[in-house]
């Protein structure tokens, strides 16, 4: 029966991979941005900055990176195939139920690591970042595991979103989420009054785990951030969960 | 027993009464087409055998089964309406997909000759024409090497002999035992393949019959002139 999720997850990755607007958006935006913030201008240490930019941003556009890899396989993939018929065609097979969410997961959180990795790329050879090996390799697991409150999130969305406004239902949610977290720039440089959302924020707390692996001073606790990610992925798997029943009661001629 | 059977089924949407007590038998080896107009309560039947959507009451079965248990899914296939599957797979990969969720598929090779897929095996789905994707559809349905199809509308859409090459298809799967329940808006279609006919309207079995028994009734010679007589019928 393992071959099932295997073959699950093996097409949802050529599908994925073969579907251009998803892999170049997902990999190639956030390792532009940290380009542009994280090398072409922070190579330096601001004044009154705790790092350099290089640094910082590594952890916080990992974040961005993998929330964004995983909000879109979710998010419009569940959409555009239960638009498409696809999901009720899947829920009339002999498909164990789980595999199609997993395989999802499985592979947002695989090209959430291989976007992960470029980034630790760029920064190691053109933004001067030097860590000890299991530091990377702390962070860069953090920002993996980081994904799964996402999962639920795009799932979330995907239950509830037309297939064809579903990217757009995505981009509403994805980049205020990372903007009002301090993903694109550091909370600190935001005006006050968006410091004070941000703890509402999972986009928040998930950042705030991935700078403490690298030591940057960070709010609250880590077990913290933890318990409230923990408390937002409950809250939309409920979400999904209502999503995914309203859908049952629709009516068909 | 019935391959696959409803009792008496009802099922409501808010204030509009889909089904009003159906009964539906098939039999096996048979080919039975459920037709009626838009809106008659055809797929509200068809969801309910498939497991997707639940009968308010009465009872449905597949194989004797619940229509949502796993044993009555590993049994039958279907061909919905859906306008597409991901288009970026490759026909060979949808098709080892979908074979690998049942316990004993059909050799791949067989998949393909059964849907006439040859020589398209690797191009992607995105890529092929209407009648092609079709028939990649109905593969997804017969893979799994069921004893029931359930086929929704498979020839909408297509040019006459892309619709005629899937006829013959369904009738090689008929031919070897296996049964079919068709919805089809193509009267032709249900008098070219069809064993028994069903038509239904505003949630009722209205007639029931061979195609021919059904034309006889009605004093028409073709199906479709015999459908509009028993929708005059009931309209009156």
């Amino acid at each position: 029966m393992t071959h099932v999720y295997w073959m699950e997850a093996k097409s949802e990755f050529l599908k994925l991979l073969r579907m251009r607007t998803y892999s170049i958006s997902t990999v190639m935006f956030p390792l532009m941005f940290y380009c542009f913030f994280g090398l072409a201008m922070g190579r330096e240490q601001q004044p009154g900055a705790s790092m350099p930019m290089a640094r910082y941003l590594l952890a916080t556009y990992g974040a961005f990176a993998v929330v964004g890899a995983t909000l879109y396989a979710f998010g419009v993939g569940v959409a555009v195939e239960r638009g498409l018929g696809w999901l009720q065609l899947k829920r009339a097979s002999p498909m164990p139920p789980a595999a199609y969410f997993l395989a999802k997961a499985a592979v947002s959180l695989t090209f959430g690591a291989v976007v992960v990795a470029l980034l630790f790329a760029l920064g190691a050879l053109f933004g001067g970042v030097q860590m000890p090996a299991e530091q990377w390799l702390a962070l860069g697991g953090t920002l993996v595991v980081g994904a799964i409150p996402f999962c639920a999130l795009g799932l979330a969305i995907g239950n509830f979103a037309g297939p064809n406004s579903a990217p757009a239902t995505v981009n509403m949610i994805y980049m205020p989420l990372a903007f009002c977290a301090g993903l694109w720039i550091p909370l600190e440089f935001l005006p006050g009054a968006l410091k004070l959302i941000a703890p509402f924020l999972p986009t928040y707390h998930f950042a705030q785990i991935a700078l403490g692996m690298l030591h940057a001073p960070t709010q609250g606790t880590t077990m913290g951030h933890v318990e409230a990610l923990a408390a937002f992925t409950i809250i939309f798997a409920g979400i999904a969960w209502l999503g995914n029943s309203r859908e049952g009661e629709k009516m068909y001629g | 027993m019935p391959v696959a059977e409803l009792k008496r089924a009802t099922k409501r949407y808010g204030a509009i009464e889909a089904l009003r007590g159906i009964d539906l038998k098939i039999e096996r080896g048979e080919l039975l087409a459920l037709l009626g107009p838009n809106g008659a309560g055809k797929t509200t039947a068809v969801r309910i055998l498939l497991g997707l959507a639940k009968a308010d009451s009465g009872t449905a079965t597949v194989f004797g089964y619940a229509p949502a248990s796993q044993e009555a899914k590993l049994r039958r296939g279907a061909l919905l309406q859906v306008a597409k599957v991901p288009e970026t797979l490759r026909v060979r990969e949808h098709i080892e997909l979908f074979s690998s969720y049942y316990s004993n598929p059909l050799p791949f090779a067989e998949t393909i000759a059964a849907a006439g897929l040859n020589g398209i095996e690797n191009r992607l789905f995105g890529d092929l024409s209407g009648g092609q994707k079709q028939r990649v559809l109905f593969a997804l349905a017969l893979c799994g090497n069921p004893g029931l199809l359930f086929l929704d509308e498979p020839t909408v859409g297509l040019d006459v002999a892309a619709r005629r090459a899937l006829w013959g298809h369904i009738r090689t799967f008929v031919a070897r035992g296996g049964s079919v329940l068709l919805t089809t808006h193509y009267l032709d279609e249900a008098d070219a393949l069809a064993n028994r006919v069903a038509v239904i309207n505003r949630g009722r079995i209205i007639a029931e019959g061979t195609p021919a028994e059904i034309k006889a009734r009605t004093a028409q010679t073709g199906l479709e002139d015999a459908f509009l007589e028993l929708m005059k019928e009931e309209a009156a």
